[in-house]
């Protein structure tokens, strides 16, 4: 059994981690990195639950910015393409676009376990706190002190966020109508207010004809993509 | 039906309308919980709300609190499964789905669409936070810029501007 498992990748049936090199390369425009990143490394489930954790409890304000600099920079799990589209496709889901990347990254690597391990690592520590603060508010019917300090860390958190976005756009060398989706969403939700699912449902149908557009795969443009 | 068992069935259907995560369904909770259910006042939920804001972690564990105000441990334990499960079977199908098509040309391409609209969705949640930290003054703002540069332009852990901004923050509003 135990050899069974190790010939046989614990993830998807035949998956092995270099496809997602592959499949990069069979669609060259969009990986725009030419200078090859650094090797990605194939996580353990151990990896994952820890990797994960670190993202929980770090991710004040939200969690974004801390999965993205564990997943793609600290551990290299990840390019910046992959983890990017994988966020994508778990922003059109109901649920934290996180969480959903934690179920479909756990899954890649390491099956059922592999999406339990990671979703348990992302909420641990957070409840953990939360069962303290819960206490605490319940028994003092107050929240701590620490107003100042986390608005302070709050603030911090913004602009982490804010530098991740930056940062994601610059790396992922966007088209310009890719430019174009990002900055009327991020109008529409910052500026407009407008619910999240009705920005996603407006702008993704459009951003994906857009991309097949460019990949030549759509209205027979061909020539457009070169 | 058990009290508990409400609960579940109350944060599974949140869970199943929450596109864009916990912001996007807060309004909805919000109308289930206080005016529908009746489990607590607007400035519970409120205060709870805040609450759930000083953990780290997904924004989503709001339902946690709020399943702990109702029903204790058990309370908080259906709410979080509530939350979590129905939206995490989603991504395993959706997982399984852009498996099962990772050999047609068109998949790359239409999962490359959905990214520019996720990194605004980020870019504007960031700057919503911004938003909300300038309420207390000017000097949070000068945090989110350095914090907002530091980790755009540089590969240093972020901790460091996490850690900045809460001790000026306790300096500055003591």
């Amino acid at each position: 059994m135990r050899a069974g498992a190790k010939g046989r990748p614990a993830g998807e049936p035949g998956f092995s981690p270099p496809p997602i090199r592959a499949s990069m390369a069979a669609h060259p425009e969009t990986c725009p990195l030419s200078d090859a990143p650094p090797a990605l490394t194939h996580p353990t489930p151990g990896a994952l639950f820890f990797g994960y954790l670190k993202i929980g409890l770090f991710g004040f304000g939200g969690v974004a910015a801390w999965a993205r600099r564990v997943i793609v920079e600290e551990r290299r799990w990840l390019t910046e393409r992959d983890y990017a589209e994988i966020l994508g496709m778990g922003q059109i889901l109901p649920g934290p676009n996180v969480g959903n990347a934690a179920v479909m990254i756990g899954r890649r690597f390491h099956g059922l376990a592999g999406a339990l391990l990671a979703t348990a690592g992302l909420y641990f520590a957070p409840l953990i706190i939360l069962i303290g603060l819960c206490l605490f508010y319940d028994r003092y019917g107050q929240l701590p002190a620490v107003a100042p300090v986390m608005n302070g860390i709050a603030a911090g958190a913004a602009g982490m966020v804010i530098g991740t976005a930056l940062k994601m756009t610059g790396k992922l060398k966007l088209s310009v109508e890719a430019l174009a989706v990002l900055l009327l969403a991020a109008i529409a939700a910052f500026v407009f207010r407008l619910p999240l699912p009705l920005i996603v449902v407006l702008l993704a149908p459009v951003s994906i004809a857009f991309s097949l557009w460019r990949a030549g795969l759509l209205g027979g443009a061909k020539g457009a993509a070169r | 039906m058990t009290l508990v068992l409400q609960i579940l069935l109350t944060f599974s259907i949140l869970s199943l309308v929450a596109v864009g995560g916990a912001n996007a369904v807060l309004p909805e909770m919000h109308r289930q919980l206080v005016e529908l259910r009746g489990w607590m006042d607007d400035a519970t939920f409120s205060q709870l709300y805040a609450l759930a804001q000083a953990a780290p972690g997904p924004n989503i564990l709001v339902a946690s609190v709020m399943g702990w105000q109702v029903a204790g441990v058990s309370g908080m334990a259906a709410a979080t499964l509530g939350m979590l499960v129905p939206a995490a079977v989603l991504a395993w199908g959706m997982a399984g789905l852009a498996w099962r098509l990772r050999g047609a040309p068109w998949l790359k391409p239409a999962q490359g669409g959905l990214v520019p609209v996720a990194i605004g969705l980020i870019l504007a949640a960031g700057l919503t936070m911004a938003q909300a930290s300038y309420s207390h003054g000017l000097w949070p703002l000068l945090v989110v810029a350095v914090s907002t540069i530091f980790v755009w332009r540089t590969d240093y852990n972020p901790l460091w501007v996490l850690a900045g901004g809460g001790v000026l923050g306790a300096v500055l509003l003591q």
